[in-house]
């Protein structure tokens, strides 16, 4: 009999978010800016799922996020799935909304764009499935959206 | 405080547009004042438009303001690495307006959030170019009366050109009914498309260009066709010549329809047609310093009232 293991471990407090397509973790990673946290933080890569091929999975240790931090994460993973854990149980299950607005965020491709010609923010509203640069009107399909590297 | 800039003629309603056309009335009524005096207004063109410049330069000198900028980015900072804010913030202490041309798209709606002056747009990039369509909409309203119910036919390239994209979005207002006439290879993009259908634009798209297909046309908005448009050379030699406009093809045109271009023109429209009466182009660069008064003195605060009222007017 196969013996079915839990590939990462449980937390006792804190964030999970679930259902990041592998090729997004890192990304994920970037805008909840996960690499300055204190707090314990266990990362799966690569799991199998029947969805998604290969997913990703992060637990945060006590530490719950804001509507608005987790929002921005649509842009990236409109799919992803959130759960808070207290004292091990799942309290509450999020989906994430796509910001009428992302500011600082998502890079233009637009390379005439003034966004990647001076040091200041990027700025999109999004309508339907794709996002329309503030400044010089690009659209960009969120499925191909490439996030700044560095915050201004 | 309320930002007066004009980034786009996108974020004008059907009564803003109304209310600069009757202000660009009056202008052309009396265009000598002295209603700017002790205003400087600052041009900084960081790509080199002469036309554009001096439109804008004789609006603010024909109102009495005094122009300072610079018509070459060479002689700029910018080349020196200063950041577009820098500058912008610097002539801000020295002018109460800015008119701005930039190579970049979206400078305009930049430098109007990170200016203490408000930002008159005078390009940017492929993006808007606000005055031009202003002019364009001024012309419409001059020769037929109105801007309601307009059959608008805009020939040549449309796929590159941001006049005709502005005009688009600027008459959404007016329930025009307008006619693409373009090459395939500068076709009207889908996206303009299907702004036209979301907003209840009617169109109808042409390859064919003579007398019977402009026939029933209030306005004929000619574009240039560039070579450098084109990917296929072979192509644009054989398209040049099918968007040029002739005499011989007016033979059908309404009484009152009139020949639009924003210059300058190269091979589009035929030199005999210059004294026909339908030709309209050279009044319409005309019209462009009356719309631009117009821009200045809404950017400055000075109201329709105020110009209608002035007493400054030399006669």
């Amino acid at each position: 009999m196969k013996k079915k293991e839990l590939l990462v471990a449980a937390i006792e407090n804190g964030t999970v978010i679930d259902h990041i397509p592998s090729d997004r973790l890192f990304d994920v990673v970037r805008l909840l800016k996960i690499e300055s946290m204190t707090s314990a933080v266990t990362v799966g890569y690569n799991l199998k799922s029947q969805d998604l091929g290969l997913k990703s999975i992060i637990k945060i240790a006590d530490k719950y996020f804001t509507d608005e931090e987790l929002n921005q994460l649509a842009v990236v993973c409109p799919n992803l799935t959130l759960c808070i854990i207290r004292d091990y149980d799942i309290v509450e299950k999020h989906t994430v909304h796509l910001p009428e607005e992302l500011i600082g965020i998502v890079k233009c491709s637009n390379p005439k764009c003034i966004t990647n010609n001076e040091p200041m923010r990027t700025r999109f509203r999004s309508v339907g499935s794709q996002l329309v640069c503030h400044y010089c009107n690009h659209t960009e399909d969120l499925k191909n959206v490439k996030l700044v590297q560095e915050e201004n | 405080m309320e930002n007066r800039s004009l980034v786009s003629i996108a974020d004008h309603t059907r009564e803003k547009i109304e209310y600069l056309i009757q202000m660009a009335q009056e202008f052309e009524r009396r265009p000598n004042r002295h209603l700017l005096e002790g205003k400087v207004v600052a041009t900084l063109f960081f790509e080199p438009s002469t036309r554009t410049r001096l439109s804008f330069e004789t609006a603010a000198n024909r109102l009495g303001a005094r122009v300072i900028g610079f018509a070459d980015p060479k002689v700029t900072s910018g080349t020196k690495g200063e950041t577009l804010k820098d500058t912008i913030m610097m002539v801000s202490n020295y002018a109460d307006v800015i008119v701005m041309r930039h190579y970049l798209e979206g400078a305009a709606r930049y430098a109007s959030e990170v200016a203490p002056v408000p930002i008159v747009n005078a390009g940017d990039g492929a993006n808007q170019h606000p005055s031009q369509t202003m002019l364009d909409l001024y012309s419409m309203y001059k020769t037929q009366g109105t801007l309601d119910n307009l059959n608008i036919y805009l020939v040549g390239d449309l796929k590159y050109g941001r006049t005709v994209h502005s005009m688009l979005t600027a008459m959404r207002h007016f329930s025009p009914t307008f006619h693409f006439i373009a090459p395939e290879e500068l076709a009207m993009p889908e996206t303009y498309k299907k702004y036209c259908r979301d907003h209840g634009i009617k169109y109808v798209e042409h390859t064919e260009f003579d007398a019977d297909v402009i026939a029933g046309a209030d306005i004929l908005y000619m574009t240039r066709v560039q070579k450098e448009r084109f990917t296929d050379l072979m192509e644009y030699e054989r398209v040049k010549d099918r968007y040029l406009l002739k005499l011989d093809m007016l033979a059908k045109a309404k009484p009152t329809m009139k020949i639009l271009h924003p210059l300058p023109r190269v091979n589009e429209i035929e030199y005999s047609i210059d004294d026909d009466p339908h030709a309209y182009y050279f009044e319409q660069a005309r019209n462009g310093l009356y719309a631009r008064q117009a821009l200045i003195c809404d950017a400055l605060g000075i109201t329709l009232e105020d110009v209608k009222n002035d007493k400054t007017i030399i006669l």
